[in-house]
């Protein structure tokens, strides 16, 4: 069997990857992407704490349901903001969206 | 090497590798298609742990809905015609913060005593999964259908703009 730790790892290397990509990208659609795949390092390790160490509780399963969720929820209300800004201020660079800085 | 141990390096790397040209693509829809394949593998990894429930949510949700949502909006924003849209003066501050995330995660992974049993999968079943969502977690459900059914609004409200503009 695999241990534990694999799937941790692995999850780890998308995470970081989900923050270099936030933390890099200009676009919002681009950083949105980026967001995606933290979640989904997000749901590989709750899945995997819910079938190695407490296979009683489906606490890790049931989270991983509602990540799901939440993330198509945070996509279709992103993307119609981003939408917003592009119609306002004809870019969709984060850092051209600077309305609220001094 | 077991055969399962083979199956999870060749899912992992094609995660790890569709993660990377996410974040490194130069064009963006090669980035869209490559958060496809990352999706469709993290899927396989979800079925290697036995969650096939999940892994098929995520290839309805992920691979079909989200994926096509990001390449509409891309398309609508046109950030193909953005020069220089891909990435900003601070990469190597991103880089760093996400070299020292992957250290200190890994380092804490590997030095954890994890409490009961570290390498076999309990198998849990559909039916017990169902059972537990619709109660002991019924009212948390319920609000996670009231949050879709809001941002659902929301997102129309927002993306159709005000009246006679």
């Amino acid at each position: 069997m695999i241990p534990i730790q694999h799937f941790l790892v692995l999850s780890s290397i998308l995470f970081s990857l989900g923050i270099y990509g936030v933390l890099a990208r200009r676009s919002a659609v681009l950083i949105l992407m980026s967001i995606e795949l933290m979640l989904q390092a997000v749901s590989i390790n709750f899945i995997a704490f819910a079938v190695y160490l407490y296979p009683k509780e489906f606490s890790g399963l049931i989270f991983a349901i509602f990540v799901i969720t939440i993330a198509a929820a945070e996509v279709g209300l992103a993307l119609a903001i981003v939408l917003r800004i592009f119609r306002n201020k004809a870019t969709a660079n984060v850092d051209e969206v600077d309305v609220l800085k001094w | 090497m077991s055969y399962e141990e083979v199956i999870f390096y060749f899912v992992a790397a094609l995660t790890v590798l569709g993660g990377l040209g996410v974040v490194l693509a130069r064009n963006v829809v090669h980035s869209a298609l490559f958060l496809i394949v990352a999706l469709l593998a993290v899927a396989a990894v979800f079925i290697l742990l036995s969650a096939e429930f999940l892994a098929i949510v995520q290839i309805l949700i992920y691979g079909g809905a989200v994926t096509i949502l990001i390449l509409f909006a891309m398309m609508l924003t046109r950030v193909r015609d953005m020069p220089g849209a891909l990435d900003g003066p601070q990469r190597p501050f991103a880089a760093l913060a996400a070299a020292a995330f992957l250290g200190l995660s890994v380092l804490a992974v590997v030095s954890a005593e994890w409490p009961g049993e570290t390498e076999k999968i309990t198998v849990i079943e559909f039916s017990d999964l169902g059972d537990k969502l619709f109660r002991n977690w019924a009212a948390p459900f319920e609000v996670a259908s009231l949050v879709l059914l809001v941002a659902l609004i929301g997102a129309i409200i927002l993306a159709r703009g005000e009246e006679g503009e």
